[in-house]
């Protein structure tokens, strides 16, 4: 059968099971509406370490030992890791996975992380590459809120279209053996900008990323919407979410039924101050890890379109007067029982 | 798409975001930064009336109205409480000297672990650094320009 998908998707013939996932976060994310399904909620922000770059390595490194332990595996059997964050060079899987002695391959996407190094691991997977494989980001509040915007303790007003960025980190083993929950196929997308400026409101950037992306994606595999229980983007936000169903709308597929956004679910927008949602590459794994998943094992849930995305800026192109391109990786999730 | 239509289409968008960011509302804004901004100027006055009624002269007045609200502001910025202050006042909180002491402070404590050097040293003015450089920039060209008119004998 056919793997290669239309324009620039892929449709797996052979089996890539999500073995097990394992998602870690701090107090505010262990306060929000998903609270009670994450694994480990860290009270500590900083984890017991010294700076926040070693606690956002400490969080990564958390959730791979954990991930390994529910799937029973030792270090040894993974055969590569794929792993991101949003720290400059990325730091945080460099210094957190140091120890594992695993054969590393990092990845960069901004906060679509989850889903490039979800596709890339399926891609060794079923290529017959490897047998086992772990796929893990991370992000933290502050270690972001220093990389891109302020010190933390410095006072300013954040606008209402910002996002917070959560602090936690998913993993996930992916392996030939079989299970329940598979990635039957994955829509890599393309950096799209449509000359947004404003890097405090991500959800307007990244939009048109993730309706090219979904868009390109049902085209490939001629689907419509119908076909999944839900499309599940990573961090667009309640600004985001509204531009990318009116977006989707102009381009003929009505999703407003099924999506849903990561970023909106991990955090209560009335009582925890979070204005636009959630946001960074933990947001999308730890909901993969610790909801989306669960409702798939549940069979509350068949099949659905995962689709993190990414805002590609740094602080250097933001001064400089350059906007915020996006991108979005689309990952087919199902449960192959039902 | 060639890059007429690319522009059309990115102007477009953007005017549709535009209409579909929420803001912050500009009334409340400004009466809360009103609100805050006075506290913060009525407690700068108390401090000058308690120093004059101690018998100082005017400089030293001043100078120690300063010197406290600085000091205040940088420990309620080491205990994280500032802030909370910018978060409801705004400019109210920021623009007095308070809001200065606490954009000094703020990469004081946050950078601090990359080192004396490296990181206080050279990251402690990255908020302030502008206010200072183009204050005594402006400073100097009044000067300049003071100068000049008292040369010319205008003043």
């Amino acid at each position: 059968m056919a793997q290669i998908m239309g324009k620039q998707s892929i449709k797996f013939d052979t089996r890539v099971g999500i073995l097990n996932s394992a998602s870690i976060v701090s107090k505010k994310e262990g306060e929000g509406p998903l609270g009670e399904l994450f694994d480990v909620i860290c009270e500590d922000p900083i984890f017991g370490c010294e700076s926040w770059e070693e606690a956002e390595s400490t969080l990564q490194k958390e959730a791979v030992t954990l991930v390994l332990g529910k799937a029973r595996l030792e270090k040894e059997n993974i055969r590569y890791l794929f792993a991101g964050d949003l720290l400059g060079q990325t730091i945080a899987s460099s210094f957190g996975l140091l120890d594992f002695n695993i054969p590393l391959f990092g990845v960069y996407g901004a906060c679509s992380t989850c889903g490039e190094a979800l596709s890339l691991g399926a891609m060794a997977i079923a290529g017959g590459f490897a047998d086992h494989v772990v796929a893990v980001t991370s992000s933290h509040f502050a270690s972001a809120e220093k990389q891109f915007r302020f010190p933390l303790e410095y006072g300013n007003q954040r606008p209402l279209s910002a996002s917070w960025t959560v602090t936690g980190s998913g993993a996930f083993v992916l392996s030939k053996e079989y299970s329940d929950i598979q990635i039957t196929g994955i829509t890599p997308g393309k950096i799209v900008d449509y000359g947004v400026k404003d890097s405090l409101n991500m959800g307007a950037c990244m939009a048109p990323a993730a309706t090219d992306t979904i868009f390109q994606s049902l085209s490939d595999f001629d689907y419509l919407p119908d076909e999944y229980d839900k499309i599940i983007t990573g961090d667009l936000g309640y600004v985001g979410q509204e531009i990318l169903i009116k977006l989707l709308k102009e381009k003929g597929y009505d999703i407003s039924k099924q999506h849903m956004d990561c970023g909106i679910e991990i955090f209560d927008q009335d009582n925890q101050d979070t204005h636009a949602g959630g946001s960074g590459c933990g947001c999308s794994a730890v909901t993969l890890s610790a909801y989306i998943l669960k409702q798939l094992q549940n069979k509350m849930w068949k099949k659905v379109l995962f689709v993190p995305t990414g805002a590609l800026l740094s602080t250097i192109s933001y001064n400089e007067g350059k906007s915020v391109p996006g991108i979005a990786h689309a990952v087919i999730i199902e449960n192959i029982t039902m | 798409m060639n890059e007429k239509e690319k522009q059309e289409r990115n102007q477009q968008y953007n005017q549709y975001i535009k209409q579909v960011t929420p803001t912050h509302n500009l009334a409340a804004n400004m009466c809360r930064a009103f609100i805050i901004g006075g506290i913060i100027c009525v407690i700068g006055q108390a401090i000058m009336n308690y120093c004059k009624s101690l018998g100082m002269d005017k400089d030293t007045q001043g100078a120690w109205t300063s010197l406290i609200l600085v000091l205040a502001a940088v420990v309620l910025t080491g205990f994280n409480i500032y802030p909370s202050l910018v978060k409801f006042g705004g400019a109210g909180a920021l623009v007095p000297i308070t809001g200065f002491a606490n954009s000094v402070a703020a990469p004081a404590i946050e950078y601090k672990k990359e080192g004396q050097v490296f990181g206080i040293g050279c990251k402690i003015f990255t908020i302030a650094g502008p206010v200072i450089l183009y204050g005594i920039f402006t400073s100097w060209v009044l000067g300049l320009l003071y100068y000049i008119l008292r040369v010319i004998g205008v003043i």
